[in-house]
């Protein structure tokens, strides 16, 4: 039984991860309508900021978050501007080799600005863990800092969209862009606060997760990314509070299917209750009835 | 017009045929006066495995206007298919002329089999959706056939997912496949003529079959399901029959791939979602839809990082850069217009076909 | 627009095509083209391309998420070559070294074997990694040339007469690992945790299971992780210590063991830790915490901090060189360069031979060579190309590598 639930709270942990990238990924592809397959290596920048300042620099590691988040802002828009916008009429397709393009393009600028050499990553948490049943159940510090920060996310994106301005702009955008236009919404502007949000969140996503598995390579990002984008998809995608139940859910299945079933088909696992999710509620867990679509 | 029409389509698929003969002609001529790289000669059998696989994806893609992102995992289903097959029957059969044809039907079968089986839940999602449940499926086909192992001994075959001591072999017995080190010692039957004739049949299919009721059928649910389905159009029949032809010439190139190296693994690098990106590029680049587009931008893509080996760590980073690049110039507003005033330049022909 | 594209298209093929045809036709301008980036040492070697040189190749993945290996040994082979030709070559001619990326895959691997053909390669020191060596060692066979892999463990990366490796083989590692518990009577009970989708981790698992049962040591518990998720150990962190297991047998890379450490320490979770070469290069991983891999044991060819006169200006060189420490990799391909030179030697060989004449030459001299360099000393070649060297078990306290 403690098995069990030590087995759980391991999969909350990598799941509440997941949930983190999601966010980012579920905010851009309601609003941009576009997948991001570049996501993930932003979180691989992100990542390789902070490392660089804080344990390269010296810096406190609250500063090289803060810093980490700027250049990831930054980063954000200029793909944006550079590689997306002037696809915004082009075909799917076309934006999405696109993005795969920056993808490539990230992990090699990495390649070459870092070297192939995996670094260890210091974790910038300091809370302390939480140990129950004599040990026998461990709740790292990392872990409690990841579901809290993902619940304030996804608590802040929601409000931000219900309440903001730009936020219902952004909800207008995702529902007709041509018609969000003609109100008077800067559609431009508006997809370009959201890649810059949707980055933020990645910088923040790549220093949790590199707090909880401390090794960083220029591919770091790419794996997470896709089961990250999965998860999305999973919660149905472009829903706020679907990206984090499908994150938690898809981490504890993977946990779960890698204890009980077989550690090396925990991915086929995964994917597979990922299909029959989709053939049985074809837009994901929460597809369309939520209203705080974004 | 409708003659025009035809006779014009009719010529370009003949112009495709030719110049994949010609392509053949010209190499095979080079070869004999012995003016061919060994960088080039080696490249000349995957060269035909990519075309294969970058126009039987422009089938489902462009065809049938559904974005697969597994396309590899059809292609490993068949390359380990027809790997099998070739290890199994290597002593009985010796004449490769006779074994690699035999292997090529099983796994292109394997494959087809697999096209169905994936076909008919994922074609049932739209968009995005079936972008993602074709990946999860070719990770895990990549996933499952990791932890495969197969021998063989007097007493027939054995299966495990484990490893190789609980398949409890005899004496006599041969592992075949060894889980993730996958199948070693596969014969060398690949050559570039076998290839070249792979690429015609491969053309042959997909151009006769977008050229028949069949094709146009397929196009018109592409276009509007709803009005196709509302003239009686079998949408499920002819989707599956797409997907599934698409899948199993895949297989097709997963078997002539695995007869080229001895070493045959299923490693995210060569048969997971980054193959499937990988030949997805081929097909956008060369333009959706367009079959000899599709022939042309997978020789390119493949020789180019080769030829830009020697600028060694930014041969990658260039690769990136020339992808957003095209991307870019061919599809966005601005580099349409681009391409109008060059066009313009060249007067040639005012034709707006974008 | 899409017949704009498809001219574009075709006019870059046609590029292309012409620029492979020129590639052939006159292989000295392709020297000067690929040579001119690819490596360094022919900016200052170039000088002597009118002489006769010893053109050996190298291949490896410099670029994708096996780098590190490439590049390790890319180095280490750039220090013995440049090493080499400034105390005056081999048989008095000097070494062009050409060093190819494969990205770990197969496919590239055989076009990198390809290229460097075309450069005029006679020798090859590689490949780095083991499914791309199986693949390539057909091709030298068939071309018979000479050919020693610095690292590329898996039984048939050498299964041909002309292939040579300098590492340990899967099995041999496996083996000995099992004995080596089983004779000190480390543990009784041992957890593994492998790689199932690396031929390396699996093969050394294979082995030490078979020998494991022979040394009366149970193994309690194994479970394994793959490539796609390399990251996340605490299932099976969690089943080793649930099974009680006295030590756990990491037969993996250090990138993926310094997560597992990482993992136990926060289980609280505290075994024996047991590996193999590729936990060599853990100390080295930038900001590591060295007080996690504090005990841990491994088998190693090549220790950075031993104090044999060798590895010493060897080490140093390599720090001179690229400012890092090396790892046995780099060692691995220092000495590989090395055994080539002594096959040379052994065999009084000219460069203007051929490639097979030469490969003969050299797989008849290997018979005689007895090698001592970085990786070990006195090491022989037995007609199966394996090397007979033994193994150091080294253990890691206050964070240095010392030998047991």
């Amino acid at each position: 039984m403690i098995g069990f639930i030590s087995y759980l709270v391991n999969g909350i942990s990598l799941g509440s991860v997941y949930a983190i990238i999601a966010l980012g990924y579920t905010m851009v592809y309601g609003i941009a309508k576009m997948l991001n397959f570049a996501h993930g290596d932003v979180i691989m920048v992100g990542a390789f900021v902070v490392f660089s300042t804080v344990s390269g620099m010296g810096l406190p590691p609250v500063i090289g978050i803060l810093i980490s988040v700027a250049v990831c802002t930054v980063l954000g828009v200029v793909i944006e501007r550079v590689a997306y916008k002037p696809l915004r009429h082009a075909s799917k397709l076309a934006v999405l080799i696109t993005a795969i393009g920056v993808s490539y393009f990230l992990q090699n600028m990495a390649l070459l600005i870092y070297g192939a050499n995996t670094k260890s990553f210091t974790s910038v948490v300091t809370v302390p863990p939480i140990t129950l049943a004599d040990g026998a159940l461990v709740i790292s510090g990392e872990t409690i800092v990841t579901v809290i920060a993902c619940i304030i996310i996804m608590i802040g994106l929601m409000a931000f969209m219900k309440y903001s301005k730009s936020g219902r702009a952004m909800l207008a955008v995702s529902e007709d862009s041509g018609a969000a236009q003609l109100m008077g919404v800067n559609v431009n502007s508006t997809i370009a606060l959201t890649f810059a949000i949707g980055s933020a969140l990645a910088a923040i996503a790549g220093v949790l997760l590199c707090s909880s598995y401390p090794s960083l390579t220029p591919y770091t990002g790419s794996m997470p990314g896709i089961k990250a984008f999965v998860a999305a998809v999973f919660g149905g995608i472009g829903s706020i509070p679907g990206a984090f139940i499908g994150g938690i859910l898809l981490g504890v299945i993977e946990i779960l299917g890698r204890a009980y079933i077989s550690s090396q088909l925990s991915d086929a696992i995964v994917f597979a209750v990922l299909i029959i999710v989709l053939l049985v509620k074809p837009t994901g867990i929460l597809g369309k009835q939520i209203q705080e679509k974004v | 017009m409708k003659m025009r029409n035809l006779s014009k389509t009719t010529r370009s698929n003949l112009i495709t045929y030719g110049m994949v003969i010609a392509a053949y002609i010209i190499v095979e001529i080079f070869l004999r006066a012995d003016m061919v790289s060994s960088l080039m000669e080696g490249l000349l059998v995957p060269l035909c495995v990519y075309v294969i696989l970058a126009v039987s994806l422009n089938l489902t893609v462009g065809i049938s206007g559904e974005l697969s992102l597994g396309h590899a995992g059809f292609m490993c289903v068949g390359a380990f298919a027809g790997a099998t097959f070739s290890k199994c029957v290597e002593e009985v059969i010796t004449s490769s002329l006779l074994r690699f044809p035999l292997a090529i039907l099983v796994g292109t079968a394997a494959a087809a089999l697999f096209g169905i089986l994936v076909g008919i839940p994922v074609l049932r999602l739209k968009g995005d959706y079936l972008a993602i449940v074709t990946l999860a499926f070719g990770e895990i086909i990549k996933n499952v056939v990791n932890v495969i192992y197969l021998g063989r001994d007097s007493r027939g075959f054995h299966i495990s997912i484990k490893d190789t001591v609980s398949l409890g072999l005899e004496d006599d017995g041969e592992v075949i496949i060894k889980g993730a080190q996958g199948i070693t010692g596969t014969p060398n039957d690949s050559t570039f003529l076998i290839g070249i004739i792979l690429i015609l049949i491969t053309l042959f299919i997909v151009i006769n079959l977008i050229n028949s009721r069949t094709g146009r059928a397929i196009m018109a649910i592409r276009d509007n399901r709803i009005a196709a389905e509302s003239i009686g159009v079998n949408v499920t029949r002819y989707k599956l029959l797409a997907f599934a032809v698409s899948a199993a010439l895949a297989g097709t190139a997963g078997v002539l791939y695995a007869h080229n190296l001895s070493t045959l693994t299923a490693l995210p690098k060569n048969f997971g979602y980054n193959m499937s990106i990988t030949i997805l590029v081929f097909v956008v680049l060369g333009g959706i839809g367009n079959i000899r587009g599709s022939v042309i931008a997978a020789v390119v893509l493949t020789l180019l990082p080769e030829l830009l080996r020697s600028l060694n760590d930014y041969r990658m980073l260039i690769y990136a850069v020339i992808l957003i690049a095209t991307m870019i110039f061919t599809s966005s507003q601005g580099g349409q217009e681009i391409q109008e005033r060059i066009k313009l330049f060249f007067k040639r022909r005012k034709t707006k076909e974008a | 627009m899409k017949k704009a594209l498809s001219l574009l298209l075709v006019g870059a093929m046609t590029l292309s095509l012409a620029a492979c045809g020129s590639n052939s036709d006159d292989s000295a301008a392709t020297d000067s083209t690929t040579a001119e980036e690819s490596t360094t040492t022919e900016a200052s070697d170039s000088e002597g391309s009118g002489e006769a040189v010893f053109r050996i190749g190298g291949i490896g993945p410099t670029t994708g998420s096996a780098a590190v290996y490439g590049t390790a040994v890319e180095r280490g082979a750039q220090i013995a070559v440049d090493e080499i030709n400034a105390a005056g070559g081999i048989n008095g001619y000097q070494i062009e070294f050409n060093f190819q990326d494969d990205e770990n895959d197969a496919e590239r691997s055989v076009n990198a074997y390809n290229t460097l053909k075309d450069w005029g390669m006679q020798i090859l020191m590689g490949t780095v990694t083991s499914t791309p060596c199986v693949a390539v060692v057909e091709n030298t066979h068939e071309d018979n040339m000479f050919q020693i892999t610095p690292s590329g463990t898996a039984v048939e990366c050498i299964q041909y007469p002309n292939a040579y490796r300098m590492c340990f083989s899967d099995p041999n590692q496996g083996t000995e690992s099992a004995k080596y518990i089983g004779e000190n009577g480390l543990a009784s009970t041992v957890a593994v945790i492998y790689d199932s989708s690396d031929v390396y981790s699996t093969g050394i698992y294979e082995a030490f299971a078979e020998e494991a049962a022979n040394q009366g040591i149970e193994i309690v518990n194994v479970a394994a992780f793959t490539a796609d998720n390399n990251t996340d150990f605490s299932v099976q962190v969690q089943q080793a210590r649930d099974a009680g297991a006295e030590l756990l047998f990491m037969p993996f890379y250090y990138t993926e063991a310094s997560l597992v450490l990482a993992e136990c320490n926060s289980q609280g979770y505290e075994p024996i830790f047991f590996g193999c070469d590729g936990m060599d290069g853990i100390l080295a991983v930038e900001n590591f915490d060295t007080a996690l891999a504090e005990d841990l044991m491994y088998l190693a060819p090549f220790v950075a901090t031993s104090e044999d006169e060798q590895v010493q200006s060897f080490v140093t060189a390599y720090q001179e060189a690229y400012d890092e420490v090396p790892n046995q990799f780099a060692a691995d391909a220092y000495d590989s360069i090395y055994v080539i030179k002594a096959a040379l030697e052994g065999a009084g060989a000219t460069p203007d031979m051929s490639v097979s004449d030469l490969c003969d030459a050299m797989t008849a001299a290997m018979a005689d060579v007895t090698y001592s360099g970085v990786t070990g000393k006195d090491i022989t070649w037995g007609e199966d190309g394996e090397p007979n060297k033994a193994p150091l078990v080294l253990q890691i306290k206050d964070g240095v590598a010392v030998e047991l």
